[in-house]
């Protein structure tokens, strides 16, 4: 039985909770809940300049959404780009894992290279790639021109475009996977690595029938992420193609940017975001189901 | 012997290839345009002129004073919002605890790139366009934050909490004198990440400038891309140094806290 003065306890602890917690939801309502909903209202809506509701159209602009080409292919070009990215930027970084794992002199140096796109940013990154990637002067062009191996228009050309913008997503991307999957091989215990060697378990087979497996939480956590950051890839796309040669780099946040901020078509732009929105859930969602089950734990 | 030759061979030409095009950008931000033409691979006479030039087309050292304040701003608003709302998880027992840490987790199921029409409209509500706040404040917490720190909170020892209660210690003064103090290099943690992905974010501040007094380097960077018709590479390269080499800085010092923070989020978590 509860007397008085336990009731006006829990009241005193829960205003103090909430006042702990109060900036926090205060931020995420006004920058994140309240953006999300009207998000939804807006891609439902006719709305006029500065964002004023003009009148309810229904799902007129996600009719138009499929029968929009652009739209259609921003869509395939960020099914494909995550192709061209996540299968080879993990498997990069496991490699670099692996090899940084080994306890030799001077790995701290090497991890520490390894882990160095962390921190430079994603246009600075994209501004040193623009000149690697010129049609004439680039470095890349000269080097093969070494090898007397004809210029590639890497950023001009729509078929090499999406492949060079990912190219450099790829070199982005690693150092985060990196730390992420070294990480993870850290974790493993040591034992099982000395009872496989006694047992006459080779570097191979060590690598194939303990690490790959035990790693197989962390990896499917990574392919989530990689997924989700290609997905939303923006800032290598803006400075490196800008979306062109003539939309095959036209990824769907660029998409959005260009819709509602250059052609200042909210409504249409809203029906994308809720697009990416409803994709990046069932992808997480994905994760969280199959998380628990799939993978392998030690 | 033979395995550990191979493997500093591996390591050394992985690194090689992951390190180049920052070590050719240093190179070509120190060339001639003669240097460019001839494909050099080092500046035959290294100069200064990229970088004073670019200082010339764009306010650099204000973009770059823009950035610091405006990571600093996000860094210190993260370790403080975080840890006051991470303790409240872990340290004051209320009703529907649970269910507002559900709803913080949910939120990173929102990805922000999906919210951006909105908040453009918010801010230009706010009359916050081309302000400092409009850059900070949107980004003052995030639901990574404070699961971070919720989950070392839950590693401090009970008894400690216990005795402290019992010596009448009051929830602010236990938040102060020992959650904070006690929990150093996850906040470091923290700033660090705070500190990076602030300096280094770009959709968000390019939506919310139009013009020099409130932008950051990123931006400025892009500027300098755009504006450079007569291939003038070495500016470019200028720029690409110049913003990313106090991030990488932080990096290299704070690596060990980054990893430590990047690995609770994910395994533990």
């Amino acid at each position: 039985m509860k007397t008085k003065s336990n009731i006006g306890k829990e009241i005193k602890l829960f205003g103090m909770g909430l006042s702990y917690l109060l900036p926090t939801f205060l931020l995420l309502g006004v920058f994140l809940f309240y953006p999300i909903i009207k998000t939804i209202q807006f891609s439902l809506s006719d709305v006029l300049d500065g964002g004023v509701v003009d009148h309810f159209v229904g799902l007129k602009h996600y009719l138009a959404l499929f029968s929009s080409a652009s739209f259609l292919n921003s869509i395939k070009v960020s099914f494909i780009f995550v192709l061209y990215t996540v299968p080879i930027t993990i498997i990069l970084s496991l490699f670099l894992a692996v090899i940084a794992n080994e306890k030799l002199k001077g790995t701290k140096f090497f991890q520490m290279i390894f882990s160095s796109q962390l921190g430079i940013s994603g246009a600075a990154s994209s501004a040193i790639l623009l000149f690697f990637f010129h049609p004439t002067l680039g470095t890349i062009n000269n080097m093969l021109g070494f090898f007397g191996i004809p210029s590639i228009g890497w950023l001009t050309s729509p078929d090499w475009a999406l492949f060079s913008v990912a190219l450099a997503t790829v070199w982005m991307g690693l150092s985060l996977n990196f730390i992420l999957l070294l990480g993870g091989l850290q974790n493993i215990s040591v034992d099982l690595y000395e009872s496989a060697t006694v047992d006459g378990a080779g570097y191979w087979t060590r690598l194939f029938k303990i690490t790959i497996p035990l790693l197989s939480p962390i990896l499917f956590f990574v392919t989530i992420i990689n997924f989700i950051n290609a997905f939303q890839s923006f800032g290598q796309i803006h400075i490196l193609t800008e979306g062109g040669p003539s939309e095959a780099t036209n990824l769907i946040v660029y998409s959005i940017y260009r819709e509602s901020f250059i052609y200042g078509n909210y409504g249409f732009a809203s029906a994308q975001a809720v697009a990416l929105f409803i994709i990046t859930l069932v992808v997480t969602l994905i994760q969280f189901k199959a998380g628990e089950g799939r993978v392998h734990y030690q | 012997m033979m395995k550990k030759i191979i493997f500093y061979i591996l390591l050394s030409v992985s690194a090689f290839i992951m390190f180049a095009p920052i070590l050719y950008a240093i190179s070509v931000s120190f060339m001639s345009a003669s240097d460019i033409n001839n494909a050099a691979l080092l500046p035959s006479k290294p100069s200064f002129d990229a970088y004073k030039e670019a200082a010339e087309r764009i306010p650099l050292l204000q973009f770059l004073g823009n950035s610091l304040l405006i990571a600093t701003s996000v860094m210190i608003g993260q370790i403080i919002l975080c840890s006051l709302a991470a303790f409240a998880f872990v340290f004051i027992p209320f009703k529907g605890k649970n269910f507002l840490f559900i709803l913080l987790l949910s939120t990173m199921l929102i990805p922000f790139e999906s919210t951006i029409i909105p908040n453009h409209v918010t801010i230009i509500n706010l009359g916050w366009l081309d302000t400092y706040q409009a850059l900070i404040v949107p980004t003052l917490v995030t639901p990574f934050g404070v699961f971070l720190l919720r989950q070392h909170f839950l590693t401090m020892p009970k008894e400690l909490w216990d005795a402290a209660q019992m010596d009448g210690c009051s929830y602010f003064r236990y938040y102060l004198s020992f959650a904070l103090p006690l929990s150093k290099a996850t906040l470091g943690a923290l700033s660090i990440f705070a500190f990076i992905s602030s300096w280094n974010s770009y959709l968000w501040p390019l939506i919310m400038t139009s013009d020099d007094s409130v932008r950051p380097i990123q931006i400025g960077l892009k500027m300098l891309v755009s504006s450079q018709a007569s291939n003038n590479w070495p500016i470019v390269m200028a720029g690409a140094i110049i913003a990313l080499v106090p991030t990488l800085l932080i990096l290299f010092f704070g690596l060990k806290y980054i990893r430590k923070g990047l690995l609770s989020g994910s395994i533990k978590g």
